[in-house]
This record gives C-alpha cells, sequence and structure tokens, in this order.
C-alpha cells in the first residue's frame, strides 16, 4: 500500500518509546502493579471468591503506550481499575514514580490527576446536557488548577485535535460526530495535564474510518508530550497499531508479555495463537476455542489456561512431555522487565530448556 | 443457472419523512442471493445497511416510503397482503436483529420462545413443536435439555445461539442478520460466525450478513457489497474487494482494519479524515468526494453507476470508469 492517506498518517517516532529510553539508564516506571490480586466476593456470589486478578506484574515507562489484551471476564478491566485506584489490591502495590499509592481521599486526588481514564463509550461517558466547555471544565474545577479556566480549556481541546477550540465550546454531544466526542473526552483527560492515559477500549465504539484518526492522537500524544498510554483492548489489530509492549491477559494473570512486534509477529503462548488466528483479515482457518472463558471462581489446576489449550488437546503437550505438568504444576507470575519476551506456558519453558538439543521443537 | 433467487432487490429506496424534510436512506440498490450463499454489507454507521434488513420484510416505520423490488423467491415482498406478509415472515425470510440477545423474554423458558413462532406459524401439536426445538437446539450446538432454562443461564453466545435457532425455527430458506456478533468476544464471535457458516452449507439457506465489521465479512461471505450514504460504492467477491479493493472508500476502510505483521500499519494508524455525511445533508455528485484522498475535479458533479473493475468486482469510482475506457 503506497497510498498514504494524508492526516491520519503520523509517521513513525521511535526515538521516544520506553525501549530507547532504557539504553540511556535505568528509568523509573510511571507506573508499576506488584503481585497485585483483586478479588470480589458477596451475599449474591454464595461464598465463592472471584479472583478477577490473580497476581499481576506490570510496569509502563515514561512515553510508552503498553496494550493489555484479552476475552472480556479476563480480568483486563479490574486491572487498570486497580492502575486507577478505582478498586483496592487484596493483595499487591500499585506504584507511581516507584512510590506506593496510598488509599486516603487526598491523595487518591492527587494521582487521579496525575493518572487519566479515556472510557470505551464517548456518547455514555459524557453527559447530553452539559456543553464542550463545561465537561472539560469540570475536572480543573475539581482540582482546582491554577491559570486561566478559558485557556485550559481552550489548549486541552487544541492539543485534542479540536480546532480551532472556541468553535466547540458551546456544542453539545448530540451536535458532534462520534469520533469528536471521543476527543472530547480525551481533552477532558489531557486539560489535568496527566503522565498516563489509561484507555480503555478507546475506539470500539467508533465507526472504522474515524478509528485511525483517534489511535494516530494517541501516538502524537505520545511524541509531543511524552505521555504514557495503557490502552485496555481485545484488538490485537489496534496493539500493531500503536502498542510498544503488549501483554495478554488470560484468566486474572498476563500469559504473554513483550515488545508488540516480538509477541504479535511470533507469539509463544497457544491462547496467544488462538487469540492471533481470530483477529484481523486473515483467510487461514481460525484456532477457534471452544467455550467461553472459565470462571474466575474456579481457576483451574495447574496452567490455568490448560482445559481449553489447543496444544494440550492435540497432543503437542504430551509429544514434549509436559502434560502432566500442565495439569499440575502453576506456572510463576511473569517478570515485569520492559525489553524481555515472556510467556507462562510449561511448553515454551519446555521449548526453550531444551532449545540446545532440539531444533525448534515447537513448530508452530 | 436458477432463474429466481431466494431473494432479489432491484432498485430499492427508502425515505424516511420527518419534521424536517425527506431523509433519503437508502438511495437505489440492487442485490440478489442465492441457496447455499452468503453475501455481506458493509458500511459505516447511518449508511442505510441496517434499513435494507427492515425493508425486507416490511418492518420500517410508517414514515417510510419504499420503492423499487423486493423479490422473495420471486414474490414482490412490497405487494403481499398483510396475511401474507405475516406467513413471510419467519417462514420464509427471518431476521436476526443487532442485539437481538438482549431481545429474549428473561421469565420465560427459551424452549417456549423458541416454539412460539412454530407454533404460530405451521400445523404442529405442542408437543411436535418442542421436539423441533430440541433439534434447533442441537443444531446450534446446545444440549436439546436446554429448553427448560431460562436466558440468564446462558452466557452472551450462548445467548446468540439461541437468537439463531429462532431463526431457523419455520425453516426460512433466507436469514438476514443484522451485527449477529458484534457485542461477542472475539473468540466466541468466531464460534458463532463458524456455526453460521455450516449451516448455511448444510441447509442451503440464503444469509445476508451486515457489519461494520470487515474482518467478520471477509471470512465469513462469498460476496460483499460496500455500502456509502445510502449506495452501494463497490461488490464483488470478498477476497477481491478486500484483497484489492477499487474503490478509495472500501480501500480506506481496509486499511483501518491493519494486517497484524506488516511493517507498514507499525506506528501508523490508518482512517479518514472527516466523518460520514448526514443522509439529508449529502454532497453532490460522488457523495464520498469530500473525504476522498484521490478526488478528481469532476467528482462533485459526476453522475455514477457501478463501473466493472474485475472478475465479478465492480464500483462507484469515476477512476474505475477511466481506467476501464484505456483498457477495454
Amino acid at each position: 500500500m503506497s497510498a498514504e492517506p494524508g492526516p491520519a498518517a503520523p509517521s513513525a517516532e521511535p526515538g521516544t518509546t520506553g525501549a530507547e529510553a532504557t539504553q540511556a539508564g535505568p528509568v523509573t516506571p510511571v507506573l508499576q502493579v506488584d503481585g497485585v490480586e483483586v478479588r470480589f466476593s458477596g451475599r449474591a456470589m454464595k461464598g465463592k471468591v472471584a479472583r478477577a486478578v490473580d497476581g499481576v506484574d506490570l510496569q509502563i515507562l515514561p512515553g510508552e503506550i503498553v496494550a493489555l489484551a484479552g476475552e472480556s471476564g479476563c480480568g483486563k478491566t479490574t486491572l487498570a481499575r486497580t492502575i486507577l485506584g478505582l478498586e483496592k489490591p487484596a493483595s499487591g502495590v500499585v506504584r507511581r514514580h516507584g512510590v506506593p499509592l496510598h488509599y486516603s481521599s487526598k491523595a487518591l486526588r492527587a494521582y487521579r490527576r496525575e493518572v487519566q481514564l479515556v472510557l470505551q463509550d464517548p456518547t455514555g461517558a459524557l453527559n447530553p446536557r452539559q456543553s464542550v466547555y463545561e465537561a472539560v471544565a469540570e475536572g480543573i474545577r475539581i482540582h482546582r488548577l491554577p491559570g486561566n479556566e478559558e485557556e485550559l480549556v481552550a489548549t486541552a481541546l487544541s492539543k485534542a485535535g479540536l480546532r480551532p477550540p472556541e468553535r466547540f465550546f458551546l456544542r453539545y454531544p448530540h451536535e458532534l460526530s462520534g469520533g469528536q466526542r471521543q476527543r472530547v473526552v480525551i481533552a477532558g483527560a489531557l486539560a489535568l495535564e496527566p503522565s498516563v492515559i489509561v484507555a480503555d477500549e478507546p475506539v470500539s465504539s467508533l465507526d472504522a474510518s474515524v478509528r485511525g484518526e483517534i489511535l494516530a492522537l494517541l501516538l502524537k500524544l505520545r511524541t509531543e508530550m511524552g505521555l504514557s498510554v495503557l490502552v485496555v483492548t481485545h484488538d490485537l489489530g489496534l496493539a500493531w497499531n500503536i502498542a510498544d509492549r503488549i501483554a495478554v491477559m488470560y484468566l486474572g494473570r498476563i500469559v504473554e508479555v513483550g515488545p508488540a512486534e516480538q509477541v504479535l509477529a511470533d507469539p509463544q503462548h497457544p491462547y496467544t495463537k488462538a487469540l492471533l488466528s481470530v483477529a484481523g483479515i486473515g483467510f487461514d482457518d481460525p484456532i477457534t476455542l471452544t467455550g467461553e472463558p472459565p470462571d474466575p471462581t474456579r481457576i483451574p489446576g495447574g496452567c490455568r489456561f490448560h482445559p481449553r489449550c489447543p496444544a494440550l488437546l492435540s497432543g503437542l503437550a504430551t509429544a514434549a512431555g509436559v502434560d502432566g505438568a500442565c495439569r499440575s504444576v502453576p506456572l510463576p507470575i511473569l517478570p515485569a522487565d520492559f525489553s524481555g519476551h515472556h510467556a507462562a506456558c510449561h511448553l515454551v519453558t519446555a521449548g526453550l530448556a531444551s532449545v540446545g538439543d532440539l531444533e525448534g521443537p515447537l513448530g508452530g | 443457472m436458477t432463474a429466481i433467487s431466494l431473494l432479489e432487490i432491484k432498485d430499492l429506496t427508502v425515505t424516511y419523512s420527518s419534521s424536517d424534510g425527506d431523509i433519503p436512506a437508502v438511495r437505489g440498490i440492487d442485490l440478489r442471493v442465492d441457496p447455499g450463499q452468503t453475501l455481506g454489507v458493509a458500511g459505516e454507521s447511518g449508511c442505510g445497511k441496517s434499513t435494507i434488513v427492515a425493508s425486507v420484510l416490511r418492518l420500517l416505520p410508517r414514515s417510510a416510503v419504499v420503492t423499487g423490488q423486493i423479490l422473495l423467491d420471486g414474490e414482490d415482498v412490497l405487494e403481499m397482503g398483510w396475511g401474507r406478509l405475516r406467513a413471510a415472515r419467519w417462514a420464509e425470510a427471518s431476521v436476526i436483529f443487532q442485539g437481538a440477545m438482549h431481545s429474549l423474554n428473561p421469565v420465560q423458558r427459551v424452549g417456549k420462545q423458541i416454539a412460539e413462532p412454530i407454533l404460530v406459524h405451521e400445523q404442529m401439536s405442542e408437543q411436535e413443536a418442542y421436539a423441533r426445538v430440541g433439534e434447533l437446539l442441537e443444531q446450534v450446538g446446545l444440549p436439546a435439555s436446554r429448553a427448560y432454562n431460562y436466558p440468564h443461564q446462558f452466557s452472551g453466545g450462548q445467548k446468540q445461539r439461541l437468537m439463531i435457532a429462532m431463526a431457523l425455527a419455520c425453516r426460512p430458506k433466507v436469514i438476514l442478520a443484522d451485527e449477529p456478533t458484534t457485542a461477542l468476544d472475539v473468540m466466541v464471535q468466531a464460534q458463532v460466525l463458524g456455526l453460521m457458516s455450516e449451516l448455511v452449507r448444510e441447509l442451503g439457506v440464503g444469509l445476508i450478513l451486515i457489519s461494520h465489521d470487515l474482518s467478520v465479512l471477509s471470512r465469513t461471505c462469498q460476496r460483499v457489497a460496500v455500502m456509502y450514504a445510502g449506495k452501494f460504492v463497490e461488490q464483488g467477491p470478498s477476497d477481491q474487494v478486500f484483497g484489492s479493493p477499487s474503490h478509495p472508500y472500501t480501500e480506506a476502510l481496509a486499511a483501518a482494519f491493519p494486517t497484524i505483521g506488516d511493517r507498514a500499519f507499525r506506528y501508523a494508524p490508518r482512517g479518514l479524515g472527516g466523518d460520514p455525511p448526514h443522509p439529508q445533508d449529502l454532497p453532490t455528485g460522488c457523495p464520498f468526494h469530500p473525504r476522498c484522498p484521490v478526488a478528481q475535479p469532476e467528482c462533485p458533479t459526476a453522475s455514477l453507476e457501478l463501473w466493472p473493475s474485475g472478475p465479478g468486482q465492480s464500483a462507484a469510482c469515476v477512476l474505475v470508469r477511466d481506467r476501464d475506457r484505456v483498457s477495454p
């Protein structure tokens, strides 16, 4: 494809990605979660406990875009809510610039100014009776930002690509298109000059042709303002479009993590392989997993993916001699370093261990 | 070569009249579906694709003015009397709506809900109808015993399977599915699409699949039509249309879904500037020209038709017409 459709195609700026930054020396992650576990229980659940997030380590560097991918119910939104301080982990710590998050309302207010949320559906996120100006100014007022409010709103709107900003001040959400509404939501987040944006499915409710523009905006904010972004998505194409790193989640754990190019072009975990096979425009046979994601109140023993694992069902794991381990030996939490490519899979571990004597033992 | 298609639509237009004037939602489309065939219709919100579905079974509001022909097995739906139309709904053509899984009655067992159209349309005892419900459930991969469960006991993907079972209840020849998998997860979506393709093959029904998601259409449909502002701008075999699109809109739409592994898409999300036009305020000439990356001076005034652009493929773009002139 040589025809670049002009404004929506920004030039790649790999100079600011996290991977590059590491070469200059050790960098403190803007955000870091260590061994986070979130559990839900209640009367309605009849004494059962759902382990929605079941031990996750993750780091986000300054100016890095990390995608958190997985099916619904895998815990990715719960993890994002925990990172925003909306959910208190049962164990583990969320850190910003290395400092553990405190759950007092004063500390949370300061924290949330730094870490902003962009939701999936801009139509639901905006108050229909509030003008664009009011929507963007709301956060500025809550956090009592110094400076001229009108200027702050105008700056935020133009950073989000709504120019000239004054023209949008008095518009109401129903007068805007879906893409413009999502820009207003992003402007509301930018007004507080955050260092991190957590975007939960930021384009899944938008039309295909508008989607590219919003993703290009996120990339631009990263290059121009050094913003870090955690994108929660089920869409691996989106991750390929903008993410530096990707973490694939299954049933409360990250099962594969690494640079987006490595994970998506050369997936190791059978779950990532299956997800990739059903994503995007491909004419090859998709690997369809049977059943739906299992219940977080009953996480299977051994590898949590083993009841649905195509590699175990096809006998590949048995041939590699790891089927017993798949069924009974739990896997460790994947490390949170920001350059490695890791997969929580016995087959991968066995494969890597025997790479010397058995060339390519996994064979796709 | 069959003389009569299961469903043939000729020059369909649908105009909604509102207090602000007429809104042309569908502006002249033609399509046909044969047994065992799946036709995909792609387009963004507001392009009129759902209006096509509603018009086939005359489910449109009274304010809609419909012209053209909708031939269901050779018979024009627009000229059917109410009795005939009632008989044709479900039995000749059935519809799976967007988010239909939320339309199950939460306080009624699902078997009863699936049996309802059967009892209305076919001379069957309740017992026979229930036997048919059991068959249908097994056809969509659910145990027959689950007829006695309530909707909340099913997951999203299973509810969508129930809707497919219901659509098959009266053995229709044509099924129209409007975004049948949009609310589902990718993995469940793949399962439901696999099931639908299998049923089309086995039962020889014709399927029209409407979606904004090109990956869904490319996997399921032999042929696709791409709709923009109430008209088809390109149609043809799906691998050709998405693999080598001839209309700039199709090209932009296809590029919005990146090919994972293709470095050209890394840090380069693609999209179109601007927004789809409002049907009441359509640009003149080619309605796509204000957003078109390769617009020509004549586009704002050009009159368009679907010009052939490849084997079985055609597109409504003056560039395709001119290309055809150069190499006849």
